[in-house]
């Protein structure tokens, strides 16, 4: 579409200037260049844009599984707000949420920077097995949720049958149990981080030059000095990106505690994002989904504040 | 053997040895999917550390069940690619290049987009593809998987083409091409990389989706595998071994995209997120 503004412009141009109207083709230059980005902010609006907006309204009015027939969803002011934040599903889910996230982040990382460390000797085969352990990351998460509900099952599950052959007990109810289920699908979060937090961090230690290292050891650092005092600081903007990416990605989790455990047991491992998912898609109550999505969308807004505030001292 | 081995290759292989160790612990679900579903007639029961011998029933009836929603996923995982690209590369070679006002803004905005829930984005589309009648159709489905690799293919591509020498897009100026044929000739081939690499993460971000093709379909009639095997357990759960034989089979695009193209999804982590 863009095409025919550039190679063939409007007759009407044509007639009136022997010599171009400089203003009309600069114009004409602006619009074309426009053209390169409009679709995607287009695109962006509708899909991104759009939807905060649709949620806060969304969240100030009635919704019915009738309204999708009528088309009536009236504005009830903030019932769906106080009605969401009396009910004690809604506390749970925030403290899962943010016991999920930490748990999940302080695991994914801890053992992502330990690997990444681990893959920066060099080493036979390094590179090979570096980039086998991306296959868990790749995997559709729902896949790996329904995988990891096969392993952790109680009586017939590989990791019951493994320790109690070890003599280990061997009948922990991973999934099924409230006090349990809730652990489990951190543990199984951090596998499926690992190799993301691995991979982004190897990027980083990379780039710390070598020769670092070597003043540090001539200085006689000992190896847990030299990564304290060189190693951490070079990599603190990488560490920030990481966990600002895994931050987002993981206080909005869906995929993965459905295929585990579709919130349950006992609402044990409901968080915001599946209680979003249940309020509107389960019980079709949009009103109340947008309230717990609009709060979800606040955690993160008020963790980027930070971190862009975090950048910007940095960068000066 | 050697007694007098040098010290510093032994050492080396031991760090071999402990990789190996650390790749089959992560590996090692991945390994009990393909085994489980290689003995389906285990069911219930436990299943060995390693096949007795290869039963591929599993494998039958996980192919007559899911077959077709593995054709859809993978429908409208090309579709969603092909808006992907379509959208994101001439937006990035526009931000990259064009000096635009806003430009900043619309690359801060891109990074804002990863901050937005899916869930959040879903709860207010469905109305609107209510309204819109993209409920339950490929087109539906394959704009919205689009809209997972749109921000990433963006920002990978412009860090890309900023770096191309600004010489040459002017050399093909002077030679009376426009900017969109500028764009056509001299950019995207120049971009090839950039453009494997948007396109590799947009197929396995659509083909992974689960949370769309839950929420914006209301019949059969548009089943990715994520959601047919997400059903299946709910429907099956005596008959493991088909559900991991499905698992398997919607595993293979990850796994041969790792092995082909390796080194476009390192650099695409890094670059995507870093950069």
């Amino acid at each position: 579409m863009t095409t025919s503004t550039v190679t063939a412009p409007p007759s009407a141009a044509l007639a009136k200037a022997a010599a171009p109207d400089p203003a009309r083709a600069r114009l004409r230059r602006r619009l074309a260049r426009w053209g390169f980005v409009a679709p995607a902010v287009v695109f962006m609006l509708l899909f991104f844009g759009y939807p905060l907006v649709r949620n806060v309204v969304m969240s100030f009015q009635h919704y019915t599984p009738k309204t999708f027939f009528t088309g009536e969803a009236p504005f009830n002011g903030a019932d769906n707000w106080s009605s969401v934040f009396q009910d004690a599903l809604f506390g749970k889910a925030l403290r899962h949420t943010l016991v999920f996230t930490a748990g999940s982040l302080l695991g994914q990382f801890g053992i992502g920077l330990a690997l990444a460390v681990f893959f920066n000797r060099r080493f036979p085969l390094g590179g090979v097995l570096r980039s086998l352990i991306l296959l868990p990351w790749l995997v559709p998460m729902v896949v790996s949720g329904v995988v990891w509900r096969r392993i952790l099952d109680q009586d017939t599950g590989v990791l019951n049958t493994f320790l109690d052959t070890l003599g280990l007990g061997g009948h922990t109810p991973w999934l099924t149990s409230p006090g349990m289920a809730l652990f489990s699908v951190i543990l199984v979060n951090v596998w499926i981080g690992i190799p993301f937090n691995m991979v982004i961090l190897y990027g980083g230690l990379q780039e710390i030059p070598r020769e670092l290292y070597e003043a540090a050891s001539l200085d006689g650092a000992s190896a847990w000095r030299s990564f304290r005092s060189v190693t951490l600081p070079m990599l603190k903007p990488v560490i920030t990106v990481v966990l600002v990416l895994g931050f987002m990605s993981t206080v909005k989790i869906l995929d993965l505690i459905l295929a585990l455990t579709d919130g349950g047991p006992a609402d044990a491992t409901q968080t915001l994002g599946t209680l979003t998912y249940q309020n509107s898609f389960v019980e079709l109550d949009f009103g109340a989904g947008a309230v717990v999505g609009n709060v979800l969308i606040l955690i993160s807004a008020v963790f980027a504040v930070f971190y862009l505030r975090a950048n910007r001292t940095e960068g000066k | 053997m050697a007694v007098h081995a040098p010290t510093a290759p032994r050492r080396r292989w031991g760090s071999t040895v402990a990789g190996l160790l650390v790749l089959a612990v992560m590996l090692f679900p991945l390994y009990w999917m393909l085994n489980t579903a290689l003995q389906p007639a285990s069911g219930l029961l436990q299943v060995g550390p390693v096949p007795s011998g290869i039963d591929l029933s599993g494998f039958t009836k996980a192919l007559t069940d899911q077959g077709g929603n593995l054709l859809t996923s993978l429908l409208v995982s090309v579709g969603a690619v092909a808006v992907c690209l379509a959208i994101a590369a001439p937006a990035a070679y526009g931000l990259a290049r064009f000096g635009l006002r806003g430009s900043r803004t619309i690359v801060f905005g891109t990074l804002i987009t990863q901050m937005v829930p899916g869930i959040v984005i879903a709860n207010a589309l469905y109305s609107s593809y209510v309204d819109l009648g993209l409920v339950n159709s490929y087109a539906g489905l394959m704009l919205a998987d689009a809209s997972l690799g749109i921000p990433f293919s963006i920002v990978l591509m412009r860090s890309f083409m900023v770096s191309i020498p600004g010489e040459v897009i002017e050399a093909a100026e002077i030679d009376g091409a426009g900017p969109v044929r500028v764009f056509l000739r001299v950019v995207l081939p120049m971009s090839r990389n950039a453009l494997i690499t948007s396109g590799l993460f947009a197929f396995l971000f659509a083909w992974s989706d689960f949370m769309f093709a839950l929420t914006l379909n209301t019949t059969d009639d548009v089943k990715p595998v994520t959601l047919g095997i997400y059903q299946y357990i709910g429907a099956h759960v005596g008959d493991w071994g088909s559900v991991m034989a499905a698992a398997v089979l919607s595993a293979v695009p990850a796994a041969v995209l790792l092995v082909l193209a390796q080194k476009y999804i390192a650099a695409g982590i890094t670059g995507g997120s870093v950069k």
